[in-house]
Parts: structure tokens; sequence; C-alpha cells
């Protein structure tokens, strides 16, 4: 159970604590470069720039030279940390990033920032609700979804000592700090293994991302109204995926929610279903963009219209178990 | 930074330039070995491999500096084959250049070959990035030599492009990428042989004058005739001089003839991606052996 306070968390936006892990970084290995397309502002990468500008290169609106130019960077012995809107990068440079970097096994960091609906008002046309789905599909990509600035941090500097190509999603607004930074470790013999972040007997939330918040505060007050136990697992890393934890949870409560700011199809429901239908077929309701294009409003607004926000993942179980 | 000469730099033991008759015996050689491994799985891309080979050895025997003892040696002249179809000419060179051994000359394109239908960094000793997916080759060289550039460290990146593949516009965001950097170790050379898989490049997407098009872009730019050895070995002498007194990358537009060499198959569309049948093979290899013979 986690000892932080939900209804009033510390919030960091990802983006930020991203910048400030490269500038980080940036000192303790001259190896690291970065790059990014034109909005380095945004993406926090200006942070890396202002401390190592030999290091930084701006490669301008051009995302597919934005992934090709890491590439070449890393045969060269660089680790290339590269950075765009997340729609961006893998939509626009999907090519690159399938073609060049994984088939070529380059070691590659695509860490875009502003995935998912919480983006917000610029609407549809740069909400990623795609980009799991792409980017896990693609052979020997890695792929990671961190929920909050402390696990962004410990993910960032995990990808710069890995060897391989590396997606780290990260989203664009401030998120609530669910993780005390102080005793945070990943799993160093298996990084990807689910966080079980509380405990429950009654029924299993997964979430991913900026959801992990709202799945735990569903269950904190599933708990208080109605007394449903509920065991959230976060999964940190979609691929590869922890499908033991998975189906040890899914046996002992048999009923399994999703929750994830992402289409549901190919998404964290996606891989779920896939590993349960395979290791414990167990039912499974899927929160998440249902075959929708998002739109304009605040992420909060967002959240609730496509259904994932705490309310609805909250409604869903209360219906589900009364069913 | 200063950039010193490649003269500078001293080749591995055992591998000397060759001569240009000893180039031209060599590229007559090879363009038997491409008609072979294309002939053997009766699939792979004849057209475009004859017209660049001449360019290959050129760039390999006589330019670049490596080592196939030492593939990951760092200070290495670099090679991008972007125009990845012509896998059989980048095989074939790599063959005699001792990366690739020749008795696997004859598994192109057969299962669990190394030698995959379009070039895979994971197979091929010597090649640092796979190739297949067009237009990708000239962002992947930029960034090889700003990594290599932070290092101090002055080897060379050729990459080398059809010119259909030129309407890819990831290669003019590489172009503008190369001039903003600043990286005059690239260079960038074009196989402009007028043809792609549906016809000729100006009735299909028209590149036009290629030449003016990347000056305009802020590069050196020299246009020759890609099939004369002295030319080619003169233009790539004079885009390492253009790179220690400029701080342009250097494009190389090399006029081509696609299948050169087999007269049935020179600018012919149709054999971009076909192989030869029986009769057809004989035809070649007798036009092409005739003139290995020929050559002293």
């Amino acid at each position: 159970m986690t000892a932080i306070n939900l209804e009033k968390p510390e919030l960091k936006a990802l983006r930020n604590q991203y910048g400030e892990t490269l500038a980080a970084l940036g000192a303790e290995n001259p190896n690291i470069v970065v790059l990014d397309a034109d909005l380095a502002c945004s993406t926090q990468t200006q942070k890396f720039a202002d401390k190592f500008p030999e290091r930084f290169f701006n490669q301008g609106i051009s995302e597919q030279d934005l992934i090709n130019t890491a590439a070449g960077l890393s045969t060269a012995g660089k680790i290339p940390f590269c950075s765009t809107f997340a729609l961006f990068a893998a939509g626009k440079g999907w090519d690159q990033i399938r073609n060049t970097v994984c088939y070529s096994g380059l070691n590659v960091k695509i860490c875009p920032t502003h995935s998912g609906l919480s983006l917000g008002e610029d609407g549809a046309s740069h909400q990623s609700i795609e980009d799991i789905a792409l980017m896990r599909v693609i052979p020997g990509m890695t792929v990671i979804v961190p929920s909050d600035a402390v696990e962004t941090d410990r993910v960032i500097r995990w990808a710069a000592e890995y060897y391989g190509p590396v997606y780290v999603r990260l989203v664009r607004p401030n998120c609530p700090v669910i993780h005390d930074d102080a005793s945070y470790q990943l799993d160093a013999a298996m990084p990807h293994r689910i966080r079980i972040e509380r405990g429950g007997d009654d029924i299993t939330l997964v979430a991913t991302g900026e959801t992990v918040y709202h799945a735990l505060l569903a269950a904190e007050r599933l708990h208080k109204d109605h007394g449903i136990q509920v065991e959230v697992l976060n999964c940190l890393f979609i691929k590869p995926f922890d499908s033991e934890t998975l189906a040890k949870s899914a046996r002992k409560t048999g009923k399994v929610i999703t929750v994830e700011s992402h289409q549901v199809m190919g998404g964290l429901a996606g891989v779920v279903c896939e590993e349960l239908s395979t290791h414990q077929p167990t039912p499974v309701r899927r929160l998440g963009t249902q075959d929708r294009f998002g739109q304009s409003g605040t992420g909060d607004a967002l959240f609730k219209e496509y259904g994932i926000d705490w309310e609805a993942i909250y409604n869903e179980a209360v219906c589900w178990l009364k069913s | 930074m200063t950039v010193s000469t490649n003269q500078a730099r001293v080749l591995p033991a055992g591998l000397p330039r060759l001569t240009i008759p000893q180039l031209q015996k060599l590229a007559a050689k090879l363009r038997i070995d491409i008609l072979d491994m294309i002939y053997e799985p009766q699939s792979g891309h004849p057209g475009s491999s004859l017209s660049c080979i001449d360019l290959l050895v050129n760039i390999w025997f006589h330019y670049m500096v490596w080592d196939p003892a030492n593939a990951d040696w760092k200070e290495r002249d670099r090679f991008i084959m972007s125009k990845g179809h012509g896998a059989p000419a980048y095989y074939a060179t790599l063959m005699e250049a001792g990366y690739i051994p020749w008795s696997e000359k004859n598994t192109l394109r057969k299962i669990h070959s190394n030698l995959q239908g379009h070039p895979a960094s994971r197979y091929i000793q010597g090649c640092d990035i796979s190739t297949g997916s067009l237009g990708q080759g000239l962002s992947c060289g930029v960034g090889m030599a700003l990594g290599l550039r932070l290092d101090h460290i002055d080897s060379r990146v050729i990459v080398l492009m059809g010119d259909g593949e030129c309407q890819e516009g990831n290669v003019w965001e590489a172009v503008l990428s190369a001039a903003h950097h600043k990286v005059s170790r690239v260079t960038a050379i074009v196989d402009r042989n007028h043809l792609q898989i549906d016809g000729d490049t100006e009735k299909v997407k028209a590149l036009g004058q290629m030449a003016p098009k990347f000056a305009a872009f802020d590069w050196n730019v020299i246009e020759i005739d890609g099939h004369d050895f002295a030319q080619i070995q003169d233009a790539l002498a004079q885009a390492d001089r253009f790179a220690e007194e400029t701080d342009r990358p250097t494009a190389i537009i090399a006029n081509t003839v696609k299948g050169k060499g087999v007269s049935f198959m020179e600018n012919q569309a149709g054999w971009h991606g076909k192989a030869p049948n029986k009769e057809q093979y004989e035809v070649a290899r007798a036009e092409l052996t005739a003139a290995y013979d020929a050559l002293s």
C-alpha cells in the first residue's frame, strides 16, 4: 500500500523530470546525446541543451530525420535520446524506428512527451492514442510507460544503461507523484516486473502511465464506500510484459479491468487480453478510447468523457461486482 | 575544429589502393558475380546493382580506409548503402573486401542466409545500418558523422543513394540537416540512372536537375559520369578537398546506366527487380565474360 496522500498529492510533470534527469545523466555519461524536433521547450530537452549544447541536436520539424540521425549517432557509439510529441515520433517516424533502429538493433532511446488524451486542448491531431500499439509490435522494441516523475527518473536512467531500442511514453501535464522518491527502485534482475501498488482479492485493476493514479484513487474509494478489496497493478513495462504477476492476480480475483489513455485495441488492454488468454483466461473489461478519436478539452474533461478517470473506473467496478 | 587530411591516415597493411586498370578488371568480375548471385535464387535487382558497381569498387578499393580484420575499428571510413535494393552489388563488394566469405555467394535471398534481399546489419560485418526502406540512409550518415565529430574522428561517411530514392521526403530533411550541422565529412553519391520501378524518373516524379537542387541546399556538388573511373576518383578526392576547405557536405551526382554491361538490360526499367531466365542468363554471362576477358 502506498503511503502517498492520494487526495492531495504532490504534482510534477513527467517531461520536467525527463529534462532534469537527462541533464543529470549528461554530466555522468559523456556519450549521451539528445535530439529534438523543434519542441525542446515543450519536451524539456532544453534543460540538457542548456548544459551540453555541443551534444544537443535540434533537427527542426523533421521527425523521420530525428529518428535516423539518432540511429547514425548510435552507430558511432553515442547514446541518443530523441524527443518530440508522441504522435509524431511513433507515427511519422514509424518506418525509421522499425527498419533502421529496431531492425539494425541500434541503441536509440525514443522518449516522446505529450502522449495520450491529457495533451488536451490541441485536440485529436496531436493526441497519440495509438503509439503503444505501434511500438510494441516492432520486434526488439522495449516499451515503457511511467506513471509519475519518480518512475520517469528511474526508467530514463535504466534506458541509458540498457543497450537497445527503447520507447518511453511520457505525458505533458503535472501528474500526481505516487511513489516515494527515496525508496523507489526498479527490480535490477527484472525491471519489467509489474508493481503491485495495492493488494486485494475482489477485483484486479491493471493500469499504465498516468491512469495508475486514477486506479489507486478508485481503489481507495471503492474500499471506503463498499469495502471492495481492489488489487492495483502498475504496468510500467508494456514490453517485455510480466504475464506471471498478471496471471497470478487474475487467478485470485477472477475479474480484470484495464485502464489506459490509449485505444483499447493494441494497447494495454490488448497486451493483457493476449497474455491472459494464454496463461489465465479471465473476463476483462477494457477502459480506454473505444475506436474514437480524441478532441479538444482539458485533460480532466477528456478523461471523464472517454471514461478513464477514477470515477469511470469506480463505476465499472461497482457495476461489475453488483451484477 | 580542424580536420586532418585523409592522406595522413595509414591504410591497414595488405590493403593497397587499386589502380584504375585493376579496378576496371575487378568491376568486370563483380558484374559476373552479381549476375550469378541473382540467377541462383531467381530473385534480386540486377539493374541497380550493375549501375552502381563501378562506383562501389572505386569507393571501396581506391578511396575508403577500412580493415576487415578489425571490422569495428572506430577510425574507419563508413559506408551506407542507402539504395538497399542494390544489395547484390554491395555483397559482391563486401565479399571481395573480406567481410563476407565467398562461400555464401549462392545463398542470396534464400532461407537462413546472411545475404538478405536487402542489407541487414545484424547479419553482415562492416554494415552499420540496415537499409531497404528507401530514403533513410542519408539521415543515418549525418548522425554518424555528428557522432564521429564529437569524438574528434575525421572519418569519412559515404552514402550511396538511388535517384528514385530522392523522391522520399526524408532525403531532403537530411539534406537540410547536413548543411545546418555543417557535416562536411558526409558525401552523398546519387546513382543517377534515370530509372525506377515504374519507368523513367522524370515521368514518375521528375527529379530534374539534381546538382542545382543540392547546391541550393548549400551543398558542394560535383556531377560526373558514374562509369568513368578517373572522374569517380577525382570527384572523391574533390570531396575531401571540399571537406577541408569548406564546412559543407558534398553531393556527387553520378550519371549511370541502369543494367550497365548487359546489352538487353541497359536502360530497361523492366530489369529493375527481375532475374534472368536460363537463356537470358547465358547471353548476359557471355557478354560480361567477354568484357572481363577484354581487359588486360
